[in-house]
């Protein structure tokens, strides 16, 4: 097992290569610079500013240097954000995108998988179709319409909870967009989970356990949901991953300082390194995550082997 | 059940059943889906909007982009603006002025008119106070009495009605959310058959080809994936500027990822189906088996996921149009109101209410078309 | 027949499904009894209702299916018994064991686990104390090395030895009853032999009885005490075995006997130069060896073998699955890369690419073994049929070809019509009838069968021999045929070649292959097709 990890890690390598230097070359190809955009500035200072980030080197040695730093961890200096390096952007950032990812994650996990089990069981009645009828509701309705009229509901009507901003983490300002962020994810989980489980219950091996009369609790438990859960665990993968970097309208609508922004923001003002840096975090966690589902779906399903 | 074929020995010589022409697959999954209730009026809906969004705008009373700054974002009612309570008082203060004895206020559907009376003759100068309030115009006396001293007043009223409101510019939503509609499912559909296109031709050539070419290729689709898709927007954003071809070009060149995979896999399970080596054995070309007998295997999982990447490239376009990075003004799509009216939600909810209902009537339309479709192509599935 | 012995008396019993079409009636009355200690075989094939029937008093049916009428087991009803009390029954007095070995058991659970979980619920017993046991059943099924593969998931086991884990599962309470529902289908011919023999072995140390639903006849005749014969949902024939296989009464039964492959075919001329003919012909497989994982390992699928096919000439490939008779089959039409030398009608096409191939394709045809695979589902049956002239003689007009269409199909004994129509409205057999219209349009000289009969009933299997073998006569043809079933082959074939693990194992002139068998691998397919001896008496060792 140990080596595989190894492996793959290594495998990573060449794809987050790959992805860096067409992010990086993607970028420079883009018309106009990090200090073009607004109101030009004075020729000696916009020269002073261009050697202070090293654009003045050609474009070879900017992407050499990059990697440099890229393999000693360091991101680079923001040039939007001037007074900050992305380093420090995202050690501010990344935990509060990474709080509000996580708990939609076991949120939407948590209620998708009991739902969907719960309408694979009762199939056809009124519960499966309520469940069905809301999950497709769930994954209709985009969060940029979902996050308003919620905060217009609880925050500005009810005014139980803030309608936007983070107050340093408090639990209140969380509960709405880890709700927006939930909702569509258990909506997802909710079929896949159902879905699977229909799949199971009709498998031949279901069929066996009953046939060797099995309570009923016992083939549902051990012989269908192990088999039903597997879909899910696929499908975490690379929406962890997604989640955990951040959602730009939850932290825009909300006014959430997480890393979700930056990407636009960055790719907006030409600032390369914010934009190189959100790319190199998103790809890095999605190969976590891609591994780490590998591996936790090897444990589940004795098939998949990996030395 | 296992036994679900009955092979009779007496009707295996007879060859034929009926002598009417066969049904097909597709035959037979229109009409498991037009027995499913909610997909048939998804379909109808979806109709309504379409036809609602391609011709509404031509019988619109409102162009999307005239601006009535007298009536910025006023809420959606189906009563005609100017109201009566505004238009009587104002032309009661209008008459006022000209020091004439006032009868009472009628209003109707474009004048409003005042019997008048006074003890002079009536002078018809008096209308300039009338015409002076920007709610009139043309006022007018009508009959005058001989004695030329009482008559009516009348003046005409632009009194016109905007069921949905306006916008913070004074624009008509309805008339908005038509043009919306219209953007959306356009930029839906082509984004669509742009990525059927690219991924039906791309997955179906790997799979079939397989080995290293096919390593190859979805090598450079797994890295295309790993690139945030709005990343190639904003690239070509930036390149091309803003326009509705870009955006369904955009959307298009990252939705065909998904569907070049599932062809790919289709591909790959029927390439080692017998009858494509039967094709093989009759010495087919590789570009007649994949025309003959591939690609029209692989449509059906095709076309249910084409039903759910319609909603999906509308709600893309929605987020782009959200973040600022779609159509421009005063050109406008379902994501670009929505976006607008999350701006104005403490005072106009109307302006989130509305293109919010029908983006997401729209989308369950689709979604339940999709579902049926899905349930119709492969019946097994319940 | 008295009624004290029997400890399972099913009465009048119905099964129905709901399906889109309407209602379907699976069962439509039967009436059995199953006594102490026998072996009850019911004989049907597919759509008779035989598997539905034994579902239906295990509470197994799909959703949508009920099932209506008596079963009673030692004075309980189980049609409609409620699942608790039902629970306690199947597992311990009523077991059963299913055709797919490969799917029966959870594969996610080791083999250990899942063989005490009827000893944990039925017993009341922990899962410790149940380890002995299951050993012992592993055992007593023949698992080799028990202490280790009980620990085995079920992916690691070979499909004779998970169907032996299933039997051991299925003898774990001792039950009354075993239910076998065409347990030996999905196995090689040989290890068919084994669990069939182990089956009747452990029945005579056990003394449980056996119900074996099969459409086998020839395993009824080696297996059963008594026979039910079963035929559109209705019990048409039941009897003691002996006295049914020597006088069957119902016409249908009659039919059934009579539908085992018969004849022989005269040898070929072979004096004349092979039509086609192979030299030290290999098919490597590379296994593995992609990115980071390891080196390849060479599969020989087809190891030197040297074959050459006379015109008029029938060559039966036998062997059971794996020993590359289809990828010989395959690579003697060059749709996969072999090495040796190939030769067709005096050209040398040792490496003939495919462009090179096209228009020899017209000589050289093939008919694969499933008729649901082998006809695009999407095409009807007249473009299925048609498309070899669409490639081969691009010159005719639609008018023509349809008329070449139509003769084809009639030649199959389909009728004309049929060509309207796609592929899944019709039966397996009049598919396989399809498959061989697409190739004989052709008019080819050779003919690779790919176990043309191997998915159909036995009767049908019959007609497509007959109809293969008149074509033969008429267009002066030769066949490749590749087959698993010694009975039919002998039927068809004037020259066998009986292949193992790539190689040939024996060849000869049909009549001396039957006559005297030199090889035991030889003997043991024969005795699976044609063995008539009952398996209690015939151990293999």
């Amino acid at each position: 097992m140990l080596s595989y990890v190894l492996r793959r890690c290594l495998g990573a390598i060449p794809t987050l290569f790959v992805i860096v230097t067409l992010a990086f070359f993607m970028m420079r190809i883009a018309p106009g610079g990090p200090f073009s955009l607004e109101r030009p500035l004075n020729p000696d200072i916009l020269e002073n500013i261009n050697r202070a980030f090293n654009l003045d080197k050609p474009v070879w040695q900017q992407y050499l240097l990059y990697l440099g730093g890229l393999l000693q961890g360091d991101l680079g200096p923001s040039f939007t954000k001037r007074d900050f390096s992305v380093n420090d952007l995202f050690a501010t950032g990344l935990p509060v995108s990474v709080q509000i990812g996580g708990l939609a994650i076991l949120l939407a996990l948590l209620i998708g998988t009991t739902l969907g089990a719960l309408a694979a069981l009762k199939q056809n009645s009124w519960v499966d179709y309520l469940v069905v009828g809301t999950a497709t509701f769930g994954i209709t309705i985009p969060p940029f319409v979902v996050a308003p009229i919620l905060s217009l509901i609880f925050g500005v009507w009810m005014g139980w909870l803030p309608a936007g901003g983070w107050g340093n983490g408090a639990i209140q300002n969380k509960i709405l967009p880890v709700a927006t962020l939930a909702l569509p994810q258990i909506a997802i989980i909710a079929r896949l989970t159902r879905g699977a489980t229909i799949e199971a219950l009709r498998s031949n091996h279901v069929r066996t356990a009953r046939a060797y009369g099995l309570p009923n609790r016992t083939v549902l438990v051990v012989h269908t949901l192990r088999a039903a859960i597997l879909p899910v665990v696929s499908y975490l993968g690379p929406t962890a991953a997604a989640l955990l970097t951040g959602s730009v309208v939850v932290e825009t609508i909300f006014g959430i300082p997480g890393i979700g922004r930056y990407f636009v923001q960055g790719a907006l003002g030409r600032d390369y390194t914010l934009v190189m840096g959100t790319v190199v975090v998103i790809a890095v966690f999605t190969v976590i995550f891609n591994l780490i589902v590998d591996i936790i779906y090897a444990l589940l399903d004795p098939r998949v082997r990996y030395d | 059940m296992t036994d679900h074929l009955v092979i009779d020995p007496k009707e295996e010589l007879a060859g034929g059943l009926s002598p009417v022409a066969g049904r097909s697959l597709w035959q037979d999954a229109w009409r498991r889906l037009r027995r499913n209730k909610a997909a048939v009026a998804s379909a109808v809906v979806l109709v309504l909007l379409a036809g609602l969004g391609i011709v509404g705008p031509f019988f619109a009373s409102h162009p999307y982009d005239r601006i009535y700054p007298q009536y910025v974002r006023v809420p959606a009612s189906f009563e005609a603006y100017p109201k009566e309570d505004a238009i009587v008082p104002a032309f009661e203060s209008a008459v006022a002025r000209s020091r004439v004895t006032k009868g009472a206020v009628e209003v109707d559907a474009s004048s409003v008119r005042m019997p008048i009376s006074s003890d002079k003759p009536l002078d018809p100068r008096i209308t300039r106070y009338v015409d002076r309030s920007d709610l009139f115009e043309n006022a007018r006396i009508e009959d005058l009495s001989a004695d030329g001293r009482s008559g009516t007043m009348v003046a005409d009223v632009d009194r016109v009605r905007f069921v949905f409101g306006t916008d913070s510019n004074g624009r008509d939503l309805f008339a908005r959310i038509m043009v919306g509609i219209r953007i959306s499912l356009a930029i839906g559909v082509l984004a669509s058959v742009m990525s059927l296109v690219l991924g039906v031709s791309y997955g179906a050539v790997a799979g079939y080809l397989g080995g290293r070419v096919d390593g190859v290729m979805m090598r450079v689709v797994d890295v295309l994936y790993s690139l945030p898709f709005i990343f190639f927007v904003i690239l070509l954003v930036v390149f091309f500027g803003r326009s509705f071809v870009l955006i369904f070009i955009a959307i298009g060149c990252t939705e065909w990822l998904d569907m070049s995979r599932i062809v790919r896999g289709q591909t790959l399970s029927i390439k080692r189906q017998e009858y494509v080596q039967a094709a093989e054995a009759l010495g087919a070309s590789s570009p007649a088996i994949l025309r003959r007998h591939i690609i029209p295997n692989t449509l059906g999982p095709v076309v249910v996921y084409v039903t759910l990447l319609v909603p999906k490239a509308i709600l893309l376009e929605s987020l782009l149009s959200f973040l600022g990075l779609g159509v421009q003004e005063p050109l406008t799509s379902l994501g670009l109101l929505i976006s607008e009216g999350a701006a104005n939600i403490g005072g106009a909810t109307w302006l989130l209410v509305y293109p919010a209902i029908t983006l997401t009537a729209i989308l369950f339309a689709l979604n339940f078309l999709g579902d049926g479709l899905r349930d119709a192509l492969d019946p097994k599935d319940r | 027949m008295s009624e004290s012995e029997a400890i399972l008396q099913v009465r009048d019993l119905h099964v129905g499904f709901r399906t889109d079409d309407g209602p379907v009636e699976a069962v439509r009355g039967i009436d059995l009894d199953v006594r102490r200690g026998e072996t009850l075989a019911i004989v049907g094939e597919s759509g008779s209702g035989k598997s539905q029937a034994m579902m239906a008093l295990m509470g197994l049916l799909a959703k949508n299916g009920t099932a209506l009428g008596s079963a009673l087991y030692r004075g309980t009803e189980l049609i409609g018994l409620p699942e608790r009390k039902l629970n306690a029954i199947r597992g311990a007095r009523i077991t059963m064991i299913f055709q797919e070995p490969m799917t029966s058991l959870d594969p996610l659970y080791r083999i250990g686990r899942q063989m005490a979980e009827p000893l944990i619920y039925h017993r009341g017993i922990s899962g410790r104390e149940a380890r002995p046991r299951v050993l012992e059943l592993l055992r007593l099924v023949g698992i080799p090395d028990p202490e280790r593969r009980i620990d085995a998931y079920p992916h690691e086991l070979s499909g004779g030895q998970r169907q032996r884990v299933m039997i051991g599962m299925a003898l774990a309470n001792d039950p009354d009853i075993l239910i076998a529902d065409e347990p030996t289908t999905a196995l090689d011919v040989t290890v068919q032999a084994q669990i069939l023999t182990l089956l009747a072995d452990l029945q005579k140390r056990l003394g449980m009885a056996i119900v074996f639903i099969t459409h086998d006849l020839n395993i009824v005749r080696r297996f059963a005490t008594r026979v039910a014969v079963m035929r559109r949902g209705v019990v048409v024939e039941e009897g003691e075995a002996g006295a049914l296989f020597a006088a069957p009464r119902h016409p249908y039964t009659q039919m059934l006997l009579a539908s085992e492959p018969t004849g022989t075919k005269a040898p070929a001329d072979e004096s004349t130069a092979p039509l086609l003919e192979g030299r030290d012909v290999a098919v490597t497989f590379k296994l593995g060896g992609g990115f980071l994982e390891g080196p390849a390992v060479d599969l020989k699928a087809v190891d030197r073998i040297s074959i050459a096919l006379h015109k008029g000439q029938t060559i039966g490939i036998v062997g059971e699955s794996g020993s590359g008779k289809s990828t010989l089959g395959r690579a003697l039409l060059r749709l996969l890369p072999s090495e040796g030398s190939l030769r067709f009608m005096g050209k040398d096409i040792s490496n003939a690419d495919r462009d090179a191939m096209r228009p020899l394709r017209k000589g050289l045809q093939m008919v694969f073994q499933d008729p649901f695979g082998s006809l695009s589902p999407r095409m009807t049956v007249g473009q299925i049929v048609g498309e070899g002239l669409l490639i081969h003689e691009p010159h005719l007009s639609r008018k023509e070809r349809d008329a070449r269409v139509v003769d084809a199909i009639s030649e199959v004994g389909l009728e004309p019509s049929a060509r309207n129509r796609y592929p899944h409205e019709f039966s397996g057999g009049q598919r396989q009838r399809i498959a061989i219209a697409r190739a004989m349009i052709l008019k080819p000289r050779v003919v690779v069968l790919d176990e043309p009969t191997s998915a159909l009933d036995r009767s049908v299997q019959k007609q497509i021999v007959e109809l293969l073998k008149r074509l033969q006569a008429d267009n002066d043809l030769s066949y490749l045929f590749i087959s698993h079933d010694l009975a039919v082959v002998r039927a068809m074939a004037d020259h066998v070649i009986v292949m193992q693990r790539g190689r040939i194992v024996e060849e000869g002139p049909t009549e001396a292959i039957f006559a005297s068998p030199r090889e035991d691998y030889t003997r043991t397919l024969m005795a699976a097709a044609i063995d008539q001896r009952p398996f209690r008496e015939a151990r293999v060792a």
